[in-house]
């Protein structure tokens, strides 16, 4: 954190010193670890199975936050009889369909409860014919279904028939279940896995558990070091079960604090630059089911819980979007709206260019020739495109590798034979405009513009205003039905200076959301179905209220309470805590004095606190929902969780995962050693990218071949540079900071391969081979695996052949297995070679990478293999 | 009135003619929370103007501009010990480890930059040889023994704006000047260039500048300091590892942080420079470590080049008149 979030950091640093005691988990002792009290060493891609031995330590020692657990997450519900866990077949869930390479979740749902399923259900609306249906659900089936629920969990019918045991010891009850799945995470197991010392492990699961209970809390803090795995998604809800075990969700202090890439990453999955969701969360319709409106807000809308009004957000999205066109009569022009045919996500999108199906990118302060995972499948795919816009700050290599890129060099492209036409467009810095940042605590900043941009510099606002102008201009007077979404569009800024920049506080009021008169709205709440309010995203209403940009609040904290709402704005309705009904027991008091946030005031009956309460401001804690209620009004005055439909944190997910209802220790992509815990060694249902040629994976475990690449490579950021360089790579103060592309290596690695400090080494994969200088540093440790020891390769991976700073990129070595649920890469933790020396020059590369494959008897199946099926034969 | 000029007295301002000076403003440097994110250096360079450094990897931990000089007024140290700090636990010992990097790191550095600024760092370089490595056989470790610990020590260094400045003191166009916050600052379109400040700084902080020959350093940001503003490193830092202020509040301030260290089991933590009774009289811009002043690269015992000035004029003075007595005398003797 320290690393990739200094500022952030300063927080940190305060609570320690007041007294918090901080842990660092990392392969690599880092700029944290130098602070922390606490550094525990693993090996990249075991977190969860140290989360796991920390699950498995709370329920065999009984430490859980009872009550808490009981009333708060769904501990106590009864799942269907069918479900099987990984400990019956050896690594799979139940529901897993070898023809499909995916699972089926209906064997996961709660007992006598439906959830609805994204596949299946939908199919019922269905208007195409029924082969393309089922092609497509099969699609979906394979790569979308966890995505599709947007930012809830599924939906639920028949809540009142919900089975819990609140003694917890019904067998198939959900605690008992969690207690089953991970009896066999124990210190030992954590050791041999993660090579994480016993002592050590007791050290960490005793600060943890020991910081929380009704006094204490404890807060997890990840970035992609979490995410970016093959399962990626599960590390994360590992944190969740261990934290809703412990009580550390929606209370002060605690948490899981995801710490974001860019200044803004928050804010673009608000508003999202994602392909499979609208503004707010909001799934994107689907061309089979959702032919109208009603069936699309049926389909997604939960029954029970505040996900009941999507039908008010949608409605107003559509009419911010069309305005006066958008009416009762057209649906609000539903019709409209793209649909989703399928994953389009960004490894998708590339292996769309390989294949020739994909003509044209726009790359919007984006450097995927560096930092996208197998960048040169990321350069050979823009080599395939008729046209490439890039927008960025500097002539950067996803701009330029067409006539100087790693391929150039080696041969594999000629700048005469590439067709693709490259635009390069200056951009301008957030400096040089207006605009707000969501940061991870979904508090919007805003901030002025201090120099206009120079050159022929623009903002991305004044770039796509004016581009859909245009567009717009050139459609004028058509009556081609499919021009309509375009010319219809609400697309009216007010502009102003010499490049007739347009005004990014209006886009913030439309963002809010307006009445019918052309106020701003002020909360959510008032947002309507019929018409009559319109806004961009319903959680960022209130940003604008009262005509005043919230955003723009500067407060210093000396002159408001502890909060400090008066700074900047969060959403949801300016909340700084989300579920905070939980900082309050059942019965609405705090839960210590100490841990006092948001609580029940029984005399003026209602929730008050430190913070907006996230909760319907007057339903008492003793409020139960008659049978049929709906929406918010379905769930008890003790459910904090009012976004799920039941109203409880889930521990167990039922619905709306594609790899399991409960993190599994499952070996990456690529991995040194055999998946001790069960016969299944990766995530089945992870992703793998279609291209053998330009993406090969490497044998893993006892596998034959492994031992050619025999270290674990992960790859990372510094403090002085930023992501794939765009922003620090041409900038000399911050160059000369990190000057060089390095290695990081321990002494003992250094000694068993020959590399020098400041020597040179080369990292090798199947996919390619990098030269860096090498740093031999004591904070890289060997550690202890299973029967052997595991050296690790620390890589940043901030450099390309371009800028002041020069040097071989990363990702080139990096592969295209993803994760199921979000189809994010798997760089953190992967294998490799590594050698002393330069890299060879010209074609040799190649022909060094063709020598390792060769080597490690790679063919076009190695990797591949969905559900292992060799090593120990076939699951139970 | 020498004495005075040289040694002066505890407050440097009104030493210097301002009447009714401004409190005395410092830095303090509180290296224990530093966590080495060179916003500082960043900041100081964007505010003032300095041009780069140059480009090159000198494989000193993260630490790439190695140190102080006209180009660098603010400079990280990272320096990799295989010791223990306080209470924190490293993990180190029970992991399958060898021997540390740091000693034969220290010497690959050395062998780049010079063996004596590699020494200066602090890693005690002095007694180890270097063993060249041109047959890419690996290395054999310097000792047989596992490594048990590890800490990460981070500082970030400034000028002293040292109490008794021998810079200024010998400063002949008066370029370099006592400001009314009792801070030492080059007036860059008065210096010529002489050069005379350099060697006399104890610490070798100010420097030439290649290309134009004047003197570059630290003015404690000079132009903010008057307008109310903290300088732009201070404003930077995230963790307030640099802290702005009254001198008097700092050392108060300081003195509190080193005890509540020491009550952590930080027994090696120690304050550098905010010592009325040191060398130069105590600094303006003062440190907390946690390691000896060598580690970091301060000399450890930084004495006002000029302290002797007037001692050695009074002995030169006393040979001239007994030169001149004796020669006196000499010719005397000869008329008898």
């Amino acid at each position: 954190m320290a690393e990739c979030h200094p500022v952030g950091f300063q927080w940190v640093m305060e609570a320690k010193a007041r007294g918090a005691t901080l842990i660092h988990i990392d392969p690599r002792l880092t700029r944290t670890g130098a602070l922390a009290d606490l550094h525990v060493p693993i090996r990249a891609g075991t977190d969860i199975a140290l989360l796991g031995g920390l699950i498995n330590y709370v329920l065999s020692n009984g430490l859980e936050f009872r009550e808490y657990v009981v009333n708060y997450t769904n501990a106590a519900t009864i799942i269907n009889e069918e479900f099987k866990d990984t400990e019956d077949l050896d690594g799979l869930f139940s529901g897993w369909r070898d023809d499909t390479s995916s699972y089926s979740s209906d064997s996961w749902q709660y007992e006598g409860v439906r959830v609805a399923s994204a596949a299946g259900k939908r199919q019922q609306g269905a208007k195409q014919a029924r082969e393309a249906v089922e092609q497509r659900a099969y699609q979906r089936h394979a790569t979308e279904r966890g995505h599709e629920h947007g930012s809830h969990g599924a939906a639920l019918e028949d809540l009142h028939k919900l089975r819990r045991d609140e003694t917890l010891e019904h067998p198939r009850c959900v605690f008992q279940l969690l207690k089953r799945h991970y009896r066999r995470y124990t210190p030992e197991m954590v050791a041999r896995i993660c090579g994480i010392p016993e002592a050590l492990f007791g050290q960490l699961a005793r600060a943890v558990t020991e910081n929380s209970n009704r006094n204490r809390t404890t807060a997890w803090a990840y970035a992609v070091g979490w995410t970016q795995h093959t399962v990626g998604v599960q590390y994360i809800r590992a944190a969740s079960v261990l934290q809703l075990l412990l009580g550390n969700i929606g209370r002060p202090g605690g948490g899981i604090l995801a710490l974001r890439g860019h200044a803004s990453i928050q804010g673009s999955t608000d508003i999202p630059t994602l392909y499979n969701l609208l503004p707010g969360y909001l799934p994107m319709p689907h061309p089979d089911s959702h032919g109208s409106l009603d069936e699309y807000v049926a389909d997604d809308s939960a029954e029970t819980g505040y996900w009941g009004n999507m039908r008010a957000y949608a409605v107003s999205l559509l009419k911010a979007y069309w305005g006066d066109a958008a009416t009762a009569d057209n649906d609000f022009c539903f019709d409209y709206l793209p649909r989703i045919t399928g994953d389009h996500s960004t490894y998708q999108t590339v292996q769309a260019q390989l294949d020739g199906t994909c003509k044209g990118y726009f790359l919007n302060g984006q450097n995927p020739a560096v930092g996208s995972a197998n960048a040169r499948a990321q350069r050979l795919g823009m080599a395939n495109l008729d046209w490439l816009v890039v927008r960025d700050f500097a002539l950067i290599e996803s701009a330029t590798w067409w006539k100087d890129g790693p391929e150039i060099e080696s041969g594999e492209l000629r700048t005469e034979e590439i067709a693709t036409e490259v635009f390069f467009l200056p951009a301008a810095a957030h400096t040089e405009k207006d605009g707000s940042f969501t940061n991870t605590q979904r508090m919007l900043q805003w901030h002025q513009k201090a120099v206009e941009p120079p050159g022929d510099a623009r903002s991305d606002l004044w770039f796509w205003y004016h581009l859909g102008r245009r567009i717009r201009a050139k459609l004028a007077g058509s009556t081609n039905e499919r021009d309509r979404p375009i010319l219809d569009l609400n697309w009216h800024y007010s502009t102003s200076g010499p490049n007739s920049e347009p005004s990014a506080e209006e886009v913030l009021q439309e963002i809010n959301g307006r009445r019918g008169d052309g106020s701003c709205l002020s909360t959510y709440e008032e947002l309507t179905d019929d018409g009559s309010t319109a806004c961009g995203c319903w959680i960022y209403c209130g940003s604008y209220a009262g005509g005043v940009n919230q955003t723009a609040r500067r407060k210093p904290h000396t002159e408001q309470n502890w909060v400090a709402h008066e700074w900047g704005w969060a959403w949801p309705a300016n909340r700084r805590l989300l579920y905070n009904r939980a900082s309050a027991d059942p019965q609405g008091r705090p839960w210590s004095e100490r841990k006092a946030y948001v609580w029940w005031d029984a005399e003026k009956k209602k929730w008050t606190g430190h913070d907006v309460p996230d909760f319907q401001p007057t339903k008492p804690p003793d409020y139960r929902p008659p049978e049929g209620a709906k929406r918010q009004d379905a769930l008890s005055g003790v459910d904090p969780f009012i976004m799920q439909a039941d109203g409880k944190g889930w521990l167990y997910v039922p619905a709306g995962l594609s790899d399991g209802p409960l993190p599994t220790h499952y070996e990456p992509q690529e991995s040194p050693v055999p998946n001790l815990l069960y016969g299944q060694q990766q995530n089945p249902a992870r992703q793998l990218s279609r291209r053998r040629d330009v993406d090969p994976y490497q044998p893993s475990g006892d596998d034959r071949g492994s031992q050619v690449f025999p270290y674990v490579l992960t790859t990372y950021r510094l403090t002085e540079h930023h992501t794939a360089g765009g922003m620090s790579r041409w900038l000399p103060y911050l160059s000369e900071l990190q000057p060089e592309m390095f290695c990081e290596v321990s002494p003992e690695l250094a000694a068993a391969v020959g590399l020098d400090h400041l020597g040179w080494a080369t990292i090798v994969t199947a996919r390619s081979a990098i030269e860096a200088r090498v740093l031999v540093t004591d904070r890289m440790v060997p550690v202890r695996v299973h029967d052997r020891i595991v050296h690790q390769v620390g890589l940043p991976y901030h450099w390309g052949r371009n800028g002041i700073t020069t040097g071989d990129s990363a990702n080139d070595l990096t592969h295209m297995s993803l994760d199921p649920d979000v189809h994010i890469q798997e760089v953190k933790a992967l294998t490799c070679d590594i050698r002393p020396g330069r890299r060879p020059r010209g074609p040799d590369r190649r022909r060094l990478i063709a020598e390792y494959q060769q080597q490690a008897g790679l063919v076009a199946a190695t990797g591949t293999a969905h559900r292992t099926t060799e090593r120990h034969g076939e699951p139970a | 009135m020498t004495e005075k000029l040289l040694e002066g007295t505890k407050d440097p301002a009104p030493d210097s003619g301002y009447p009714q000076p401004p409190r005395r403003m410092g830095f303090f440097t509180d290296t224990s929370v530093c966590i080495g994110c060179k916003a500082c250096e960043v900041a100081c360079k964007e505010w003032n103007l300095i041009p780069d450094d140059g480009f090159s990897l000198l494989g000193m931990s993260y630490d790439n501009t190695g140190m102080l000089g006209a180009d660098t007024w603010r400079h990280v140290a990272f320096i990799e010990q295989d010791r223990p700090l306080g209470r924190q636990n490293n993990a180190v010992a029970l992991m399958p480890t060898g021997p540390s990097a740091s000693a034969p790191n220290a010497l690959m550095v050395a062998a780049g930059l010079g063996e004596e600024h590699g020494a200066r760092l602090g890693t005690e370089t002095g007694a180890i040889q270097l063993e060249p490595n041109t047959d890419g056989k690996p290395r054999q470790p310097v000792s047989a023994d596992g490594r048990t610990e590890l800490r990460w020590l981070m500082a970030s260094d400034v000028c002293k704006h040292c109490t008794h400045a021998a810079c200024l003191d010998v400063c002949p166009t008066g370029s370099l000047f006592r400001t009314e916050f009792g801070t030492v600052v080059v007036q860059e379109d008065i210096c010529n260039g002489c050069g005379y400040c350099v060697p006399a700084c104890p610490y070798g902080v100010i420097d030439q500048r290649k290309d134009d020959g004047r003197v570059w350093k630290c003015t404690l940001c000079y132009d903010r300091m008057s307008d109310g503003q903290e300088p732009a490193c201070a404003k930077a830092c995230p963790t307030e590892s640099i802290q702005y202020g009254p001198l008097d509040e700092l050392r108060e301030r300081a003195a509190h942080r080193v005890a509540r260290l020491h009550d952590a089991g930080v027994a090696d933590a120690r304050l550098y420079g905010a010592d009325p009774d040191d060398g130069v009289g105590g600094t303006g811009a003062f440190f907390l470590l946690l390691d000896k002043p060598e580690v970091y690269g301060f000399p450890p015992d930084p004495v006002v080049t000029t302290r002797d000035l007037p001692a050695m004029w009074r002995h030169t003075l006393f040979a001239a008149v007994a030169v001149a007595a004796t020669a006196l005398a000499a010719f005397a003797g000869a008329r008898r």
